[in-house]
């Protein structure tokens, strides 16, 4: 799997280089800015592009913008950005430019290297990575909803696990019971939430955010 | 829609207008009263200290004679009573022109704002002569005076008129063995009474403000007073924030850093003849610096929330809404960005009033409205829960007046028992045409 990386930052362009090739990802491009991403990501033609929030010269939301314009270029390019705040405004950016192939993370996450190049593959697989403060946050949010309300404590686990766009596979493992069980609560919720169930596991991912979104 | 509205009699903005007119006939007879007020005040003022007088005159005219000197002795106590007694009224006359001004901002939609001095910190033996030279050596106590008698006479009939328009009509109407042209005048007077009442209250109104209002040095010494004062509280404000973030940084991050380094060091000890008890040290560790990260993540966001520095106050405003439980509808319009100050100012100040509609309102909905007109940014925030919101019980609304008046911004409330609150705020600033990025 080929992966570019633009992150402004020597040290952790450098350290994220090396824990991606310790797990076997090839390392097409690292880039300290947009400009040389979009390039990268045009001349590479990775699986998956990880980018930092903020990159030179503004330093502020360049990351995101620089994420939405290689997805315009290369429609449906896997991009997964890292930041060190995550923001439901731009996360519903993110989400809003395609459907799937899309995952924001706290820069935090890259501390539990297994999990984090899990969610790398997800990404590049075309799954969603989203982080488990933006679910929380979302779940907060909702806290008024009646639909919300009426799901059991596990049943609200899954939603935020499925929301994070994790497997039923990986939800049964995170939760330590089966997959079938796993696949009861879902179907649980999304009578209760009135959402139309599907198969496709993005899809179904997409549609529990959306909802939460509201 | 509008063909219709002209086609049919306008019943409702004669009625309107009417119930306008009543109004301020009211109004009109309200501010009589305070003119006669004023003009009993300002005599008595007059006779307090004219009383002494001939005994004064007396005691020039008659020399050295003992009568003269009976007189002297009679005279300079009652003047130096009829000073203080007229000092004690003047104070009146000041409360009575209060009185005017809050009731012409109110009724007649022209504020004045109060002219004086700032009143010395007197307290001991001369505090009550100390107060008499301060009210004597402001001018506005004269003007003041000066107001309490023209108005008394002039601004009185002003006020009246209306009044005595709707009288006339009454008169005219009712009365009997009145010929037809004569009752149709009256009707005529009556009409037009209640109908020059709105206006004749604003002309009050400035006229009021133009004999009431600070002038010149009183107005300049007032800003300084105002500067001064909101200056000293905005930097008291950062003091106290730079303190807060300090003991923020030092309990929280600092601290866990100093945990983390003696874990990791704990681990180097026994990796060689423990290693499992060293790698759960490490995990420690790695889960310590998660914490901090989290810690200096909320820090920041008090400080200086990251998408108000990418985007400006309209997004962080908008990121913000999508963090609460409310729902909000925004609609916002600025073509640039305001200054930092004025964004960091005004998005703190609607993060605090959505957290008091969460808390208090029980609202279902809420409203926030973002543009910029002639040279002020206006930020109106309005929910439909159950009103009653109360600036003088609470602290946070205080506060966030507190904050914008370091900017000359001003917080308005209008929240009603039942609602519904709608708070608007006005900060003057200048917005920056937005930076060409390169991408």
């Amino acid at each position: 799997m080929r992966v570019v990386i633009a992150e402004d930052l020597f040290l952790l362009r450098d350290g994220l280089t090396r824990m991606l090739q310790a797990h076997g990802l090839e390392i097409a491009a690292a880039v300290d800015n947009g400009a040389d991403l979009l390039a990268a990501v045009a001349r590479d033609q990775p699986d998956v592009a990880i980018v930092d929030v903020r990159l030179p010269p503004t330093f502020t939301d360049e990351g995101i913008r620089a994420a939405l314009a290689a997805r315009k270029q290369t429609p449906n390019l896997p991009v997964l950005v890292l930041s060190q705040y995550v923001e439901q405004l731009y996360a519903r950016e993110l989400l809003a430019s395609g459907s799937g192939g899309i995952g924001y993370l706290l820069k935090d996450r890259v501390f539990d290297s297994a999990q984090f190049v899990d969610a790398v593959r997800r990404v590049a697989a075309g799954g969603t990575a989203m982080d488990p403060e933006v679910i929380a946050r979302l779940l907060a949010r909702n806290t008024g909803n009646a639909s919300i309300g009426a799901l059991s404590p596990r049943e609200r686990e899954v939603v935020a696990l499925m929301a994070e766009g994790r497997s039923n596979a990986a939800i049964a493992q995170r939760l330590v019971i089966t997959e079938r069980s796993v696949a009861k609560h879902t179907a649980s919720i999304f009578l209760k939430l009135d959402l139309q169930p599907s198969d496709d596991d993005n899809r179904r991912v997409l549609a529990v955010l959306a909802y939460l979104e509201g | 829609m509008s063909d219709q509205r002209t086609r049919e009699f306008p019943w409702a903005r004669i009625g309107d207008q009417a119930r306008k007119g009543l109004v301020g006939t009211g109004h009109g007879i309200a501010f009589l009263g305070l003119a006669l007020l004023g003009l009993v005040v300002s005599l008595l003022i007059v006779a307090a200290v004219a009383l002494p007088g001939p005994g004064l005159v007396a005691y020039g005219l008659g020399g050295h004679h003992n009568a003269a000197g009976a007189a002297l002795v009679f005279a300079l106590p009652a003047l130096v009573v009829g000073l203080f007694v007229a000092s004690r009224l003047l104070l009146d006359v000041r409360g009575l022109a209060r009185l005017a001004r809050r009731l012409s901002g109110q009724w007649c939609g022209v504020p004045i704002a109060d002219p004086y001095l700032p009143q010395p910190a007197a307290h001991g033996k001369k505090a009550s002569w100390r107060r008499l030279g301060w009210l004597v050596t402001d001018p506005a106590t004269w003007r003041d005076l000066l107001w309490a008698v023209v108005n008394g006479c002039v601004g009185g009939l002003l006020a009246i008129l209306p009044a005595g328009l709707l009288v006339v009509g009454f008169i005219g109407l009712f009365a009997p063995y009145a010929p037809l042209p004569l009752r149709v005048l009256a009707v005529a007077a009556a009409a037009s009474g209640l109908w020059v009442a709105p206006q004749l209250m604003r002309g009050y109104g400035i006229f009021a403000r133009s004999m009431l209002g600070p002038r010149g040095n009183a107005e300049l010494a007032q800003r300084v007073r105002h500067l001064a004062e909101t200056r000293t509280e905005a930097l008291d404000t950062g003091a106290a924030e730079i303190r807060r973030i300090e003991r923020d940084l030092h309990d929280g991050a600092q601290a866990r850093l100093v945990a983390m380094g003696m874990t990791l060091d704990a681990a180097g000890q026994i990796i060689d003849t423990n290693p499992e008890a060293a790698r759960a040290l490490l995990w420690e560790a790695r889960d310590a610096s998660v914490k901090a990260l989290a810690e200096l993540r909320a820090l920041v966001r008090g400080i200086h929330p990251p998408v108000l520095a990418d985007r400006g106050v309209a997004d962080a405003i908008a990121a913000l809404a999508l963090d609460t439980p409310l729902r909000i509808h925004l609609a916002s319009d600025l073509y640039g960005r305001p200054p930092a100050w004025v964004e960091s100012a005004a998005y703190f100040a609607v993060s605090e009033l959505l957290a008091n509609v969460s808390k208090h309102a029980e609202a279902r909905e809420t409203w926030i409205d973002i543009r910029h007109t002639d040279g002020m940014l206006r930020i109106g925030v309005t929910d439909n829960g159950h009103g009653g919101a109360d600036p003088a019980r609470g602290t946070g609304l205080r506060g966030i007046e507190r904050r914008l008046a370091a900017f000359d911004g001003i917080l308005a409330i209008s929240s009603p028992p039942g609602g519904p609150t709608a708070v608007t705020m006005e900060i003057p600033c200048e917005l920056s045409l937005p930076k060409t990025s390169s991408s």
